[in-house]
């Protein structure tokens, strides 16, 4: 087994170990707890494969802001302690169930799946590449996610100031 | 054996930054935060241990490393025990990309990475999770408001400081440190971006929690916020993620804006170190000067005038920087 493989298998561990974690445990602040290793784990894959930029932006929006988000939406709720609701409800068994066969299908498309191996060598600066392909080719894309956030954004404002 | 020696190099690497921002930072930073202030005061300050109360934080790491370790009796242990590694870890791993000086071989710097700017900003913004557990955890209304003020303060306060860095970075290029210290080599980035200066330096005052803009810890409404339940060793801990947190911001600030370790005649590192110290200064001169903000005051702030005066600098940056290119 080569280095490069010990270190994926690690990573692979570290973030299969804190999704159970934050699927199973009872309680929910452990729960959200467990997200920064699972995401901090993907982080170390991205380093793996020289997406460095990508492994930045996973660490400031995942395991940075999204998680706080999480703690903080958990925190303004219940009290503040977060303990007072059920993890789970009668519907495990058929969330288990379909989250098993959507498991199946990913492995199936995976394996079956001929990736393609991308020729030549990794450019030294990829910040670049990557501005350059969402202002160019992507840029519909890229654009129509910008507006999906910006309704999403207003719609929030609208929810939150409807009380007052 | 490649890998081995990158392990080792590692190691080695964590423990210098460790010891270096514990002794220089943390217990250096405390005498210096007590002495200042009491000059602003007309006091003396700490004078009896040492010569003019040098090793004055040196005794008092010691006390508090012999002290008892109390949990409270319905906190929450698991997450109470482990917010105090994450405080002054994400502390630590900014220091990674700070270039503190320059010698023949090259940039003196544990590892300029390409995306070091965003690494920055990356690692700052995990210092929030462990406020938040520590709070949390505590089983204390106190500890939790303070957690709580301390989680809107710093996702409020990054966007500033979050653009304050893109603005630095279309100026030269380049997300990596070194090459942003090389790019002043005529003309510190100050003088070009003072806005963004400003910027920056007020975010970074309201991201390592002190006044006028210390809601999350303020002493008269909330004890200590987040880490009132925490003794001893562990106390000491939040303290060295604070302090470290503080000088991490500082450094940064003298790397992007103050030419970084350039200057003339002294070596980089004692340029390095002079210009961090003066910031330093700025910091703690703001901390007895000014009073508390109100928490919806120090929002408002950021959200109606420091995020579209710096939306408004990168903009106007981005402007001149594409017709400079033409």
């Amino acid at each position: 087994m080569t280095g490069e493989a010990i270190v994926f298998y690690l990573l692979a561990a570290v973030t299969l170990g804190a999704g159970v974690v934050v699927v199973t445990s009872g309680n929910i602040v452990h729960s959200a707890a467990a997200l920064v290793p699972a995401f901090l784990g993907v982080t170390g894959l991205y380093i793996l494969l020289n997406a460095e930029f990508v492994a930045g932006i996973q660490v400031l929006i995942y395991a940075g802001a999204i998680t706080v988000l999480i703690l903080f939406a958990i925190m303004l709720t219940e009290g503040g302690t977060g303990l007072g609701g059920r993890q789970r409800n009668e519907q495990a068994a058929v969330g288990a169930a379909v989250a098993a066969a959507m498991a199946a299908l990913l492995i199936v498309v995976a394996v079956r799946t001929g990736w393609p191996a991308g020729s030549g060598t990794l450019p030294p600066y990829t910040p670049g590449a990557i501005g350059q392909s969402f202002l160019g080719q992507n840029i519909l894309v890229f654009e129509g996610t910008s507006i999906v956030l910006l309704v999403s954004l207003m719609g929030a404002i609208m929810i939150a100031r409807r009380e007052d | 054996m490649d890998w081995l020696w990158d392990v080792l190099r590692a190691l080695v690497g964590t423990i210098i930054i460790f010891s270096a921002v514990a002794f220089i930072a943390v217990m250096f930073g405390v005498l210096l935060e007590r002495k200042i202030s009491a000059w602003m005061q007309s006091r003396l300050g700490p004078k009896h241990v040492g010569p003019q109360g040098l090793l004055q934080t040196v005794a008092d790491t010691i006390k508090l490393l012999q002290k008892e370790n109390i949990v409270p009796n319905r906190a929450d242990r698991l997450i109470f025990a482990s917010a105090v590694v994450v405080v002054p870890l994400a502390a630590l791993l900014d220091y990674v990309v700070i270039p503190f000086g320059v010698t023949r071989s090259g940039p003196l710097i544990f590892r300029d990475l390409n995306i070091g700017v965003l690494y920055f900003a990356a690692t700052s913004s995990l210092v929030v999770i462990g406020i938040l557990m520590a709070g949390w955890g505590s089983n204390n209304k106190y500890a939790l408001l303070g957690g709580l003020r301390s989680a809107a303060q710093m996702v409020t306060y990054e966007i500033p400081i979050g653009l304050a860095l893109v603005t630095v970075a279309l100026m030269a290029g380049s997300l990596s440190t070194v090459t942003i210290v090389n790019g002043q080599a005529r003309l510190w980035y100050i003088v070009a971006q003072p806005v963004a200066f400003l910027i920056f330096l007020i975010a970074a005052i309201a991201e390592v929690n002190r006044v006028p803009f210390d809601l999350v810890e303020a002493e008269s409404e909330l004890v200590a916020g987040y880490f009132s339940e925490y003794s001893g060793m562990r106390f000491a801990l939040f303290q060295l993620g604070e302090y470290g947190e503080m000088f991490a911001m500082a450094a940064m600030a003298v790397t992007l804006f103050l030419g970084g370790w350039r200057g003339p005649v002294l070596p980089p590192v004692l340029w390095f170190v002079i210009k961090l110290y003066a910031l330093i200064f700025v910091f703690m001169w703001v901390r007895w000067t000014y009073p508390r903000f109100r928490i919806d005051q120090m929002l408002n702030f950021s959200w109606k005038i420091l995020i579209p005066v710096s939306v408004l600098n990168l903009v106007v940056t981005a402007f001149f920087v594409v017709v400079a290119h033409r």
